[in-house]
C-alpha cells in the first residue's frame, strides 16, 4: 500500500451553528482521480478549500503529501495546484500573461507554451480574459492550476457552465493530465462526470460522506431492483400486458409492471436481478416478440437515491455555504 | 510534469516573493490598460494646476498687497498653489485609484486565487503600492515641470523639508488608501469610502483656499489631517524658513496608526 497523497480525517467545519462539513475522512493514492461528489451545498467546496489550507477546520486533520495543511498551509503551495470555483482574473490580462505570471511563482514550473498547447489555448494567448468564452476561461483556470507542475491538483466544478462538447473535451483533458502523473481531486455535482472520470470517489450529502468506493463498485453494490423496459407493436401490446401482469402476480422475481410515462406500448417490468430471466421465457411461451428490449442502466444517481432516500435533483443555484467568506 | 513523490521541497521565507518582479511588471501593464487609472493619477494634478493658473483671473499676478517683509510678497498666487497640487497628487493615486483596484481584485476573487499559489497575496498589495508611488512621482514631476515652465514658480526655500514632507505625505496617504482597500468588500464600496475621504482631504489641503488665503480655522483643523499636514509642510518648506515639526509628526503618527491597522484588517476574500 503506497503512502496516501492526500489524507483527510474527521474533518469538521462549521459556520455558526451550521455544520458545513461533518466528520469527513478519505485518503487519495498517488496518480488517482479521486472524486468528491454531491449536490450543491453539500459541503464539497468547503471540504477541499479547508484541505488546501484556505479555511481553518474546526476539527480533524488534513494532510497533503505528508504536510499538515491546517498548521502549515504554505508548505504545500509549491506542489498543490488549485482551481477555484469562483475566482477570476483581471479583465485585461491576456492568457499568455496570466500563465507566465503564475509560472513565475513556482520553483519548477511547466513550460507555459506546452501547457497552452495541451489546453488548446495557443491561439488565444493574446486574448484578454474578459474576451474569453466560458470554456476558454475554464481551460485557462485549469492551466493555472497546473502551471506549477503540481503533484496534486484540486479541480472544483470544472465543467459547470460548459456546453456538452466542451465538457467532453475537458474530460479528455483531465485524462491526459492524469497520464502525466498528477494526482487529481475532482469536486463535482455532476454524476456522469464522476462516473466517467473518477477511479474512486466519496459521495457527500449534508456535509457527511454517505457512500465511498469506485463508481462501478458503488453501482454494483446496489441492493435490489432491476428494471427491464419492453416495447410491443400495437396489435400485441394488450396480450403482452396480460402476460406481464400475470407474471407480476405469480412470479417471485417480478414485482410490478408499469406503463412508461408518455410512451405508448412500453412497459417497465421491475423485480429482482433475475427479472429478465422471468420475463423472456414467459414471452417466448406466448410467442410475443417485443420490438425493443432494454435494461435500465443504473448510475450513481441510483446510488445517491439508495443512500439518501432522495432523488438527485440538480440544483443550479450556488452553494450556500461555500460562498460564505472566511478569513485566511 | 513531475511524477508523484512523497517529498516536498521546504519553502523558504523568500519563496513567498518568487516571481514578484514579473507580478509587478504584469500588474503595471494590465493596470496601464485601464486608461483612466494612469491618466487620473498622472495628469489630474497638472490639469488642475493649469486650469487654476490660466482660468482664474489674477493667479499669475504677483501678490503686492501683503506686507513687503512677508514671505508672500511678490509671489504669484499660482505658486502658493503648488504645494497643494503636490499634496493632491499624493492623495489622488493613493485614494482614488489603489483602493478600487484592490477591492475589485477582492470582489473578483483574484486575491483568493493568488492565495493558493506560492506567491503571497501581500505581493499584489506591494506591487500596487509601488505602482502608485511611481505614478505619484511621475504626476508630481509633470506638475512641477509645468509649474516651472508655465508659471515660473520659484525653487523651494528648503528642499530637504519639501522632500521630507512629500515622502511622509506619500507614506500616510498610501497607508490610508490601503486601509480603505483593506476593508472595502467591493469596488463600489471602495469608491464610495475613498471619495468621502478624498474631497474633505482636498478641502483641508487647500484646493479651494491654498496657502496664505486659507481661513485660520481650516488651517488649524487641516494641520492635524494627513493631507492638510502634507500641504502645510510642503508650503512651509517651499516658501518659509521655519521647520514644520507639528505637520511632519502628524503625518508620521497617522502612518504608524493607519498602516498596522490596514495590515491587520486586510481581507483576502
Amino acid at each position: 500500500m503506497t503512502e496516501p497523497v492526500v489524507e483527510v480525517s474527521h474533518l469538521r467545519k462549521t459556520y455558526g451553528d451550521k455544520v458545513a462539513v461533518d466528520d469527513v475522512s478519505f485518503a487519495v493514492s498517488p496518480g488517482e482521480i479521486f472524486g468528491i461528489l454531491g449536490p450543491n451545498g453539500a459541503g464539497k467546496t468547503t471540504a477541499v478549500e479547508t484541505l488546501a489550507g484556505m479555511r481553518r477546520a474546526d476539527g480533524g486533520t488534513t494532510h497533503v503529501l505528508g504536510h499538515d495543511t491546517q498548521k502549515h498551509p504554505t508548505a504545500v503551495r509549491d506542489v498543490l495546484g488549485v482551481q477555484l470555483q469562483e475566482a477570476t482574473l483581471h479583465d485585461k490580462i491576456t492568457v499568455g500573461e496570466a500563465i507566465r505570471l503564475f509560472a513565475g511563482f513556482y520553483p519548477a514550473p511547466a513550460d507555459p507554451d506546452e501547457l497552452l498547447a495541451l489546453l488548446d489555448l495557443t491561439d488565444h494567448a493574446d486574448k484578454q480574459f474578459r474576451n474569453l468564452s466560458g470554456g476558454q476561461k475554464q481551460r485557462l483556470s485549469i492551466a493555472l492550476a497546473l502551471v506549477g507542475n503540481p503533484q496534486v491538483a484540486i479541480l472544483d466544478e470544472l465543467t459547470t457552465g460548459l456546453d456538452p462538447q466542451a465538457r467532453r473535451n475537458t474530460w479528455d483533458l483531465i485524462d491526459r493530465v492524469r497520464d502525466t502523473g498528477v494526482t487529481i481531486l475532482l469536486v463535482t455535482h455532476f454524476m456522469d462526470e464522476a462516473e466517467r472520470l473518477c477511479d474512486r470517489l466519496v459521495v457527500i450529502d449534508g456535509g457527511r460522506i454517505v457512500a465511498e468506493g469506485t463508481p462501478r463498485g458503488l453501482i454494483d453494490g446496489l441492493e435490489g431492483d432491476r428494471t427491464v423496459v419492453l416495447r410491443f407493436a400495437d396489435e400485441v401490446v394488450g396480450a403482452a400486458r396480460e402476460v406481464l401482469d400475470r407474471l407480476a402476480a405469480t412470479h417471485p422475481d417480478v414485482a410490478r409492471v408499469e406503463e412508461m410515462d408518455g410512451v405508448p406500448g412500453e412497459s417497465a417490468v421491475t423485480g429482482t436481478p433475475r427479472v429478465l430471466f422471468a420475463v423472456v421465457p414467459a414471452l417466448a411461451e406466448a410467442d410475443l416478440v417485443p420490438d425493443d428490449v432494454r435494461t435500465v442502466t443504473r448510475t450513481l444517481e441510483d446510488v445517491f437515491l439508495a443512500v439518501t432516500g432522495r432523488t438527485y435533483a440538480e440544483q443550479d443555484e450556488e452553494p450556500a455555504l461555500a460562498t460564505e467568506g472566511d478569513r485566511s | 510534469m513531475t511524477t508523484t513523490t512523497a517529498s516536498v521541497r521546504r519553502t523558504g521565507s523568500r519563496a513567498g516573493w518568487r516571481g514578484f518582479r514579473r507580478l509587478l511588471t504584469t500588474e503595471f501593464l494590465v493596470w496601464f490598460r485601464d486608461f483612466a487609472a494612469p491618466f487620473f493619477g498622472v495628469v489630474f494634478p497638472t490639469l488642475i494646476l493649469l486650469g487654476v493658473g490660466f482660468l482664474i483671473p489674477g493667479m499669475r499676478e504677483p501678490i503686492l498687497d501683503a506686507p513687503p517683509d512677508s514671505v508672500w510678497y511678490g509671489i504669484t498666487p499660482i505658486a502658493t498653489y503648488v504645494p497643494t497640487i503636490l499634496a493632491m497628487a499624493v492623495g489622488t493615486a493613493s485614494l482614488t485609484v489603489m483602493p478600487v483596484t484592490l477591492a475589485t481584485y477582492r470582489e473578483k476573487g483574484v486575491l483568493r486565487r493568488m492565495s493558493t499559489t506560492p506567491m503571497r497575496p501581500q505581493g499584489i498589495v506591494a506591487a500596487h503600492l509601488v505602482i502608485n508611488a511611481i505614478t505619484t512621482l511621475i504626476g508630481v514631476g509633470l506638475a512641477l515641470l509645468v509649474a516651472a515652465l508655465a508659471f515660473g514658480v520659484p525653487a523651494p526655500q528648503q528642499l530637504g523639508v519639501v522632500g521630507l514632507g512629500f515622502l511622509l505625505g506619500m507614506a500616510v496617504m498610501l497607508a490610508l488608501g490601503m486601509l480603505v482597500a483593506a476593508v472595502a468588500p467591493r469596488a463600489s464600496a471602495a469608491n464610495g469610502i475613498s471619495m468621502s475621504i478624498y474631497f474633505p482631504m482636498l478641502l483641508l489641503a487647500g484646493v479651494w483656499t491654498p496657502g496664505p488665503v486659507m481661513p485660520d480655522l481650516l488651517q488649524q483643523i487641516g494641520q492635524f489631517s494627513p493631507l492638510g499636514a502634507a500641504a502645510q509642510a510642503l508650503s512651509i518648506g517651499w516658501f518659509e524658513s521655519g521647520f514644520p515639526l507639528l505637520q511632519l509628526v502628524v503625518m508620521a503618527v497617522w502612518t504608524t496608526v493607519l498602516l498596522p491597522l490596514a495590515i491587520r484588517l486586510f481581507r483576502w476574500t
